[in-house]
């Protein structure tokens, strides 16, 4: 079960199991042969474009299509109005919400879908937009989130029947009342306001699909940049009143998804729709504009979290006030009974003695979603909250940071341990990955070069009044020490839309020996092909080299939720170690009949089943493939070949955790952060190969500086939104970027087969706090306890005056 | 993928090449170098020019030279030429300065100084560094040719003297021996349009100011020349109390918009802080060339 233990190499020089291999995919991507969406060309096939809502919340009065119809290279213009005499005008969403595929009444959102059109190439489609002609009739719009529940506040979605406000769910977690009681016996309260602004997952590829209906057959196929695509079959089923078992959908290469490839988009839906209605295959891309305005976004809550705890340290209590901003529709992707996803894991990873959370979720007049985006289900804006308030306590106290850390992070021998909201964390030695990572960071060094840091600050002139006086930089040192739940999840507690989350999987072994692995997961650059034939490796020690993974096409994998939460090898990864083994157990009856012997008299030594005592005798998986396709007479009741499948429905979620630590380089004068450090150290448990693992942390990393310090969709007070494109959005470059500094901590999980823990959002989870708190801390003489992300220059030099600004709204 | 409007496309093998398909097709043509400004505005349908008339053939046009008592560089010179430039290097480092915090390397092997100065965009870093030096652009139609004094050559953002069938054929930035000159800029991620940036250049004699140029990028029109402080810098001994008080006249001259890259009070204390950091540093430079 360790990955220390070393493991044979095959032929290929592969690990057969665990350990550090270079992914079987990147030969096709690093040659540019990867097969991407956009890269299908089909005969006949046609190109969409949709035309988009240049207002946040407006009336729809009239929509003119004839000039468009008459260009001559349009083959259909579809709006809502049409779709409405399909019955597709609407679409249900992943939360029980409806969405507009085409605005019809109203345009709720900029950047909403308003018409469709269907030519013979890309850019006649696009050119065709501008013929068509829309009368608005503007309405006040909801663009602050605090003001969405205010008396007279416009009503966004009137196509509700009798919505009166805009409001979407109230939903708490944890005992108010035991929470109540803590906060008033103790001696030290402190609260603190924290936005943690709307950000994008922005994949390298944007969304995209193409969908073709076949009037012959009535078989829809749609090739789909999705990272569900089981789940997609059964929604368009449910959307469009298309059979399932007449829907294939087929997720090719997928360049990045990060969550935002989880959801069904209007684009999507229109494109089946040009198919039904041209009989031709339509493809339908969107471009990088349109990606950042119109698809699902990530985070967006309005905190208010207060603090217990005794004048010593010890924390008591955690209280949490959301207002989480959901844009027009509601089209989160949650499980159905948490509305706010996993965020009430914010006790995090504290021994504390009661917690309570109050989530209100509202309609606003921007794009919908809130989906994933590498949160393990909120469990990022959680994380953010706790470490915040860690930190502000520590600025309350007095008391260094790491040590109020030590103080309250959970004990070995308190796991598995329920938390006060009710998650039961399957294993954990907190304590010891946090000295771990202070002593990679040399941590006490660090604190030692600040105060001296501090001190030539001052003495060359530096002063809160006037920062930039001589020159000296500020040093600023931030952890923070996260614990996900993560591999959605238990059917008992966990579905989307009544599908639970339960992944199937299938294994055939050719008689040859080489094998073919059927996932339900779908990899968007994580590495599936890889991780999950070296888990076939380590159960049947076949070479990972001749086992093929098959994932990403309905028709040819058996049912799953997709990859999302960093679900993928908790879940599905389990599913393969089990389908493994079962294969195992199969291979030990055939092994047993080929040696006419009992199963019993057999044992596994890696890739063969041999005899106890005589190990001399005995067959490898290979031969044992071969008899069980021949003529080799099986005991009764046995059926021949060597396969098998199982659905694999997690008894829990696992808890990867990790403690990470930032230091940053302040130019008082001018507001500018550079990250010069940052150490990560990870426990998810055994690393099945260690470089994809850390290929994850890198990114993940790098993802949280991003949010920490430039990213933010912002919009105007009118509701337009001011990050469409890269040169407005801003993604982090490897200039932004340290060389990370990685540790690892191994502590299994007791109930997944491999005890591996899942890892694939651990960094983008735990970094930003990382940041945020490394910023603050560099910010201490100016007495700045908080300021809202993203970082930017302008926002530090704002701090360093005492007066940070909101980052969601810019005022112009 | 974005897709421009529809447009035509010709290429030029010689300046009077472009300069007579400019006359024959209107004002609605465009010339395109690196195309790191036009092709995305055009992508994003802002800008839709009829045709295009593509320059990247005029090769006569790329060099970097020393004329008399003046530097010349063709229209054609990429970013990366000028980085590279001995004879920048050695004369002018703003240059280099700037050049390090344009962009990215893709950018800077395509785009162009005649691009980057007639886009006109009014954050562009090579416009206030022609402005410091107080540069002149030459313009050339198919009967004649003029210069332009840098500081005269924008009419408002985006907006220039080079009229529809004309086009920039060289820079030409005045030599001056000893001279020091820098650029300060902070932008909110490397390769980011400024928040604000500062160039500058002195000569100092006998430790007086004799002669400096301030340009601001960002904060107003393109290139913008801090006019009152230079005026307070020639004469005044060199040093901190002057630098302060330049910084001071380069704040209040500017003309910062508030929008997504901060609110117009901190461009303002950008332009001061960035302004006495480009003149400490243009002043060592004095010093270490010796003057």
């Amino acid at each position: 079960m360790t990955a220390t233990t070393p493991v044979p190499l095959s032929p290929a020089g592969n690990p057969i199991g665990f350990g550090r291999m270079l992914r079987k995919e990147d030969a096709r991507f690093l040659r540019g042969q990867g097969h991407y969406l956009d890269d299908i060309k089909l005969p006949g096939m046609l190109h969409g474009a949709i035309l988009r809502s240049p207002h946040a919340h407006a009336r729809l009065v009239s929509i003119d299509t004839s000039a468009a119809e008459a260009h001559p290279k349009v083959k259909a213009v579809i709006t809502g109005a049409m779709l409405e005499g399909l019955k597709l005008a609407w679409m249900p969403t992943l939360s029980r919400d409806v969405q507009a595929v085409l605005a019809t009444d109203k345009v709720r959102f900029f950047g909403q879908e308003v018409a469709f059109v269907v030519a013979e190439d890309r850019y006649s489609a696009r050119d065709a937009l501008e013929l068509i002609v829309v009368e608005y009739e503007p309405l006040d719009p909801v663009i602050d989130a605090r003001l969405a529940l205010a008396e007279g506040a416009p009503v966004i979605r009137d196509d509700i029947e009798g919505k009166k406000d805009n409001h979407i769910f109230d939903w708490e977690a944890g005992d108010r009342e035991a929470t109540d009681r803590v906060f008033s016996e103790a001696e030290v309260v402190v609260a603190q306001d924290m936005l943690y602004p709307r950000v994008h997952p922005a994949p390298m590829e944007t969304c995209g699909s193409i969908a073709h209906m076949d009037r012959v057959t009535g078989q829809l196929t749609a090739w789909s940049t999705t990272q569900a695509p089981h789940a997609h079959r059964t929604l368009y089923s449910l959307v469009a009143g298309l059979p399932e078992h007449k829907v294939r959908i087929i997720s090719p290469d997928i360049g990045g998804g990060f969550g935002n490839k989880v959801g069904i988009y209007p684009g999507y839906v229109l494109a089946v729709v040009g198919s039904i209605v041209t009989g031709k295959p339509v493809k339908w891309v969107e471009d990088r504009s349109e990606n950042l305005i119109s698809t699902s976004f990530a985070r967006d809550y309005h905190m208010h979290g207060e603090i217990a705890a005794s004048r010593d340290g010890k924390i008591k209590g955690l209280r949490v006030r959301v207002l989480a901003d959901h844009g027009a529709f509601n089209g989160t992707a949650q499980p159905t009974k948490f509305p706010a996803g996993c965020f009430h894991i914010f006790p995090g990873s504290y021994d504390l003695d009661a917690a309570h959370c109050e989530v209100t979720g509202v309609y606003t007049n921007k794009a919908p979603g809130g989906v994933a985006y590498a949160c393990s289900f909120r469990v990022t804006e959680a994380v953010y909250l706790v470490e915040r308030m860690v930190d502000v306590l520590a600025d309350e106290l007095g008391i260094d940071p790491a040590e109020l850390r030590r103080i309250n992070l959970l004990r070995p021998e308190q796991f598995p341990y329920t938390n006060k909201t009710g998650w039961v964390y399957d294993s954990g030695d907190y304590g010891r990955t946090l000295e771990v990572a202070l002593e990679k960071a040399g941590y006490t060094e660090l604190r030692r070069r600040q105060a001296e840091g501090r001190e030539r600050w001052r003495a060359a002139g530096g002063s809160p009044e006037d920062p930039g006086a001589g020159g000296e930089h500020l040093m600023g040192i931030g952890l923070s020490f996260f614990t996900e739940g993560v591999g959605a999840g238990p059917k008992k507690h966990m579905d989307i839309l009544g599908l639970g989350m339960a992944d199937g999987c299938e294994l055939r072994v050719h008689p040859t020996g080489k094998a073919q692995l059927r996932i339900s997961v779908q990899t968007q650059g994580q590495g599936h092909e890889t991780t999950f034939a070296q888990i076939v490796a380590h159960e049947l020690g076949i070479p990972p080299e001749d086992i093929e993974v098959i994932h990403g096409d309905t028709d040819n994998t058996p049912f799953g939720l997709g990859t999302y939460g960093s679900r993928s090898t908790p879940v599905s990864g389990a599913a393969a170690a089990v389908v493994s083994q079962r294969v195992r157990e199969k291979a030990r009856i055939v092994a047993a009949a080929a040696l006419e012997c009992s199963p019993e008299d057999l044992e596994w030594e890696l890739g063969r089943w041999q005899v106890k005592g005589d190990p001399e005798k005995g067959k490898t998986v290979a031969e044992i493939a071969m008899l069980a396709h021949g003529t080799l007479e099986l005991p009764e009741g046995v059926e021949g070949h060597l396969d098998a499948s199982v659905v694999y429905d997690p008894p829990n979620l696992t808890y990867p955790y990790g403690a990470d630590i930032c230091v940053v380089d302040l130019d008082p004068g001018t507001g500018r952060v550079k990250v010069d450090r940052f150490i990560a150290v990870d426990d998810c448990g055994p690393r099945i190969n260690p470089m994809i693992v850390e290929g994850q942390v890198h990114g993940g990393l790098a993802d949280g500086v991003g949010m920490a310090l430039m990213e933010a969709i912002q919009f105007d007070r009118s509701g337009t939104c001011l990050s469409g494109s890269l040169m407005d959005y801003l993604l982090p470059t490897s200039l932004d970027c340290p060389s990370w500094e990685l540790g690892e901590t191994v502590t299994p999980s007791p109930h997944h087969p491999l005890g591996v823990k899942g890892v694939g959002e651990s960094a983008t989870v735990g970094s930003p706090p990382a940041v945020v708190n490394a910023v603050i801390d560099a910010l201490e003489p100016f007495g700045v306890r908080h300021a809202d992300m993203p970082l930017t220059p302008a926002q530090v030099w704002l701090a360093m005056r005492g007066r940070p600004l909101r980052t969601d709204i810019v005022e112009m | 993928m974005q897709t421009p409007a529809p447009f035509e496309y010709e290429h030029a093998s010689s300046v009077d090449e472009a300069l007579a398909l400019l006359e024959r097709h209107g004002p609605e043509t465009r010339l395109v170098a690196g195309g790191h400004s036009l092709l995305p505005m055009m992508k994003l349908r802002l800008a839709r020019p009829e045709r295009l008339v593509d320059v990247n053939d005029l090769t006569d046009l790329a060099y970097v030279r020393r004329e008399g008592d003046q530097i010349a560089i063709g229209a054609l010179t990429r970013h990366a030429q000028l980085a590279s430039s001995p004879l920048l290097a050695s004369l002018y480092p703003i240059f280099q300065d700037a050049e390090r915090v344009i962009a990215d390397p893709v950018v800077r092997n395509r785009g162009t100084i005649g691009g980057s100065l007639c886009q006109g965009d009014p954050a562009e870093d090579l416009s206030a560094v022609v402005a410091t030096l107080g540069g002149s652009l030459k313009i050339r139609s198919r009967t004649g040719e003029r210069v332009v004094a840098a500081r005269d050559f924008y009419l408002g953002p985006y907006e220039t003297q080079v009229g529809p069938a004309e086009m920039v054929t060289e820079v030409v930035i005045p030599i001056r021996p000893g001279a020091g000159s820098a650029y300060e800029k902070v932008e909110r991620r490397p390769g980011d349009w400024a928040i604000a940036a500062v160039g500058c250049f002195l000569t100092v004699s006998g430790g007086v100011i004799a002669d400096c140029g301030i340009g601001l990028a960002a904060v107003g029109a393109p290139g913008l020349p801090a006019l009152e402080a230079e005026a307070a810098l020639r004469g005044r001994p060199a040093g901190e109390e002057a630098y302060a008080a330049a910084a001071q006249m380069a704040a209040a001259h500017c003309r910062p918009q508030t929008d997504q890259r901060g609110p117009a009070e901190y461009k303002r204390d950008l332009v001061a802080e960035l302004t006495r950091r480009a003149l400490r540093r243009a002043a060592a430079r004095v010093m270490a060339g010796g003057a």
